[in-house]
């Protein structure tokens, strides 16, 4: 037998649950019985629930077992997992698990198949090949065939990103910057952490061709400190392909330059906001900026620059390699390509599933998602991090498309859903996302920094049962002034959980008064 | 064992002096001193302020913006509990009562004996495996009571012996 392959995730969600526990296992059986693993560790498959997930390679492909724990690694060995054999832990080949084989990976293609600190796996599952493309082709060819793929921002406001990079790119200016995203603050959201942790030279390939693009020579990732794990792997990739050529001056033979570092956030929300973002990696307090002037006007030290976020510049690599029209025909309406939906909360089968726009939250929830993890019936999900809409049953036939979510005052974001089961209290919820716009607000303007305070306080005196009509009013021309009166989506947009919460689940609010909550 | 040094100025003069050639290099500092020391003492406002020729009370504001920077030496062992939607769907705030209870310590505060600081995050992108928490830098998923205390007992162990 040749020396048998093994996958064990080395993601920070796999860890989390045992993933190097059961690495250890895993060596220290094999030596015990005499044989020579090659044990690989990749990222993540996206099936978190089978986490940690072991794949033993066949010539049929590679089979799956998991949740595995370090106990049951000598009983795999006896069942004889390294040809493949049936065990209870046993899922067949991976590749056709009915989660992974139903969906349409492409930003996720490479995620948790290949080693992501192997340039030359990377090459070998076609990495690169976008940015060789782009490197024959001009700045204006780049932003066109971007555009043609009607690729939109990730990130939440779902801005056609290559209309973004023209307007860099026509800039005039001595210095351009390339800056991604990587703040990922919202509640319910784990892809772009799962793709720098499992394919991070796609963002640096995706990063270096909207750097071709616009003509900027400097680029930085502004990753969030709660995501220690991501930063380690992300450096380590970009330090090899800085060795490889793929990154610095000259890449790969040509007169390109393009330099990349990353930048640790520090546990502030609104830095996810990008003007917010700028600020913070200028090292200054993350206060957000008015616009105009736009970023891609005057941005990072007041250039042009590109901000991006992760599933964007991810989403990058695949269009330049398979061209403009092979990602559009994915999706519906305006609602172009595949999104990385999240699977987050109470849900039995949490995880990614890239989908073209388009399918339902009904499907996802419960064809994927297996309901929810409890068993218990599901009342409420949150869509579009902690600023977006909760909804209910009734509300789940809605198609995942930017318009249809926008017309039911509800947002796609960054693609996050968290699920609730019937124990939820609702009007707790309303509370949270009030109290959680207090912490997190930067204290520019008055409605978002002192309205969401005032919020937390009528909120508790309905939760006690004090005046409610009168409250309820009061609180309906405070989300008003919100919305009205703030500069950003943080203030701005709080009010959607709330009302939402209001609208759709109005019993939570007229419930005999807890008396916890009067404290 | 200390995972923290303690104060020394000599030593962060020298960490300045490493971050001095970045662009926005306040960040960067700041979070070189905190892994360090564990956080930013008072002494390092006027050094920072010379550094990079701002006013301390730009320092000063800085600092106190972002959650992530702490203004006092931490425990041992910090940890920070996720307090957002998917993880309180999942019953983080039994966990969170288990904990405080457990070490008798509120959030934003250190235990009598010095042994954890407890912190509030929100989200640690670990939200289908919730509840999630960081135990110094390590990540733990579905985070039961009992768990948790499988996961600090080895800790109290060592910090007793
Ligand atoms: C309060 C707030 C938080 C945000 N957080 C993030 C975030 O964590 N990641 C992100 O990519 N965009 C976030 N955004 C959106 C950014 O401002 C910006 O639209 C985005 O980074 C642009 O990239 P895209 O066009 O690729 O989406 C946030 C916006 C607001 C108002
Ligand atoms: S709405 Fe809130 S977060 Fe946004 S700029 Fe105003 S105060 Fe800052
Ligand atoms: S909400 Fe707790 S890890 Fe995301």
């Amino acid at each position: 037998m040749s020396r048998p392959v093994v996958y064990i995730p080395r993601d920070a969600a796999a860890l989390s649950v045992g993933a190097d526990e059961v690495a250890a296992a895993l060596s220290l059986e094999a030596e015990r019985r005499g044989i020579d693993l090659h044990l690989v560790r990749n990222g993540s498959r996206g099936m978190l629930w089978l986490e940690p997930l072991v794949e033993v390679s066949t010539p049929a492909g590679r089979v799956a077992y998991g949740p595995v724990s370090a106990a049951d690694v000598a009983e795999l060995f006896d069942a004889g997992f390294l040809t493949g054999e049936p065990h209870p832990l046993g899922h067949g080949l991976t590749e056709e698990i009915w989660y992974l084989k139903h969906q349409e990976r492409l930003t996720f293609a490479r995620c948790g198949v290949i080693d992501p600190l192997s340039v030359e796996d990377y090459r070998a599952h076609g990495g690169f090949a976008g940015l060789e493309r782009a490197l024959t082709m001009s700045g204006a060819e780049i932003c066109a065939e971007v555009t043609d793929s009607g690729l939109r921002g990730r990130g939440g406001a779902g801005f056609p990103t290559g209309i973004k990079w023209k307007t860099v790119h026509d800039a005039h200016a001595d210095e351009k910057f390339i800056c991604c995203n990587a703040d990922e603050g919202d509640s319910g959201t784990f892809a772009d952490r799962m793709i720098i942790e499992g394919d991070p030279f796609t963002l640096i390939e995706g990063m270096t061709i909207a750097a071709l693009a616009v003509g900027a020579r400097q680029g930085y990732v502004y990753l969030r400190s709660e995501y220690p794990h991501a930063a380690d792997t992300l450096r380590a990739a970009i330090r090899l392909a800085y060795q490889q050529e793929w990154l610095g001056d000259g890449i790969h033979g040509t007169a390109h330059s393009f330099h990349l570092e990353v930048r640790i956030g520090a546990g502030a929300y609104i830095c996810g906001e990008e003007t917010s973002m700028l600020e913070s990696l200028e090292g200054k307090r993350g206060l957000v900026r008015a616009k105009p002037p736009l970023p891609a006007l005057e941005g990072l030290f007041g250039k042009p620059t590109v901000v991006n976020n992760v599933l964007s510049l991810c989403s990058v690599p695949v269009i330049m390699a398979n061209g403009a029209s092979a990602y559009r025909d994915f999706g519906v309406g305006r609602s172009r390509g595949t999104q990385p939906f999240q699977l987050a909360g109470n849900i039995k089968h949490g995880g990614i599933v890239e989908k073209a726009f388009g399918i339902t939250l009904h499907d996802l929830i419960y064809r994927f998602g297996g309901g929810s993890a409890s068993g218990r019936p599901i009342r409420a999900v949150q869509v579009g991090g902690p600023l977006g809409a909760y909804l209910p049953e009734d509300k789940f036939h809605l198609p995942k498309d930017y318009e249809a979510f926008a017309a039911q005052e509800a947002m796609v974001g960054h693609g996050g859903i968290v699920v609730f089961d019937d124990r939820v209290d609702m009007a707790r919820m309303a509370r949270f996302a009030m109290e959680f716009c207090a912490a997190e607000s930067c204290g520019k303007c008055t409605p978002c920094r002192i309205g969401s305070t005032r919020g937390v306080e009528v909120l508790d005196r309905i939760i006690a049962g004090h005046n409610r009509e009168a409250n309820l009013a009061l609180l309906d021309d405070l989300c008003q002034v919100m919305t009205d009166g703030s500069l950003c989506a943080m203030g701005g947009m709080t009010p959607m959980p709330v009302r939402s919460a209001i609208k759709h689940f109005p019993e939570d609010f007229h419930r005999p008064a807890h008396t916890q909550a009067a404290e | 064992m200390e995972r923290h040094r303690p104060w020394a100025e000599e030593r962060a003069c020298a960490i300045l002096a490493e971050h001095q050639h970045l662009r926005g290099a306040l960040l960067p500092m700041l979070h070189a001193l905190q892994e360090e020391f564990g956080y930013i003492d008072d002494a390092a406002l006027p050094l920072l302020a010379k550094t990079l020729n701002l006013s301390r009370a730009e320092i000063h504001g800085v600092v106190s913006f972002y959650h992530e920077f702490r203004r006092q030496r931490p425990g041992q062992h910090v940890l920070k509990v996720c307090r957002a939607e998917a993880c309180q769907s999942m019953g983080a705030e039994a966990l969170i009562a288990h904990i405080q209870d457990h070490l008798r310590i509120d959030f934003g505060h250190t235990s009598a004996d010095g042994r954890f600081s407890l912190e509030a995050v929100y989200c640690l992108g670990n939200c289908a495996l919730s509840p999630s928490l960081l135990l110094d830098d390590t990540l733990h998923g579905r985070v039961s009571p009992a768990r948790f205390d499988a996961l600090t007992a080895p800790l109290v162990q060592e910090a007793a012996e």
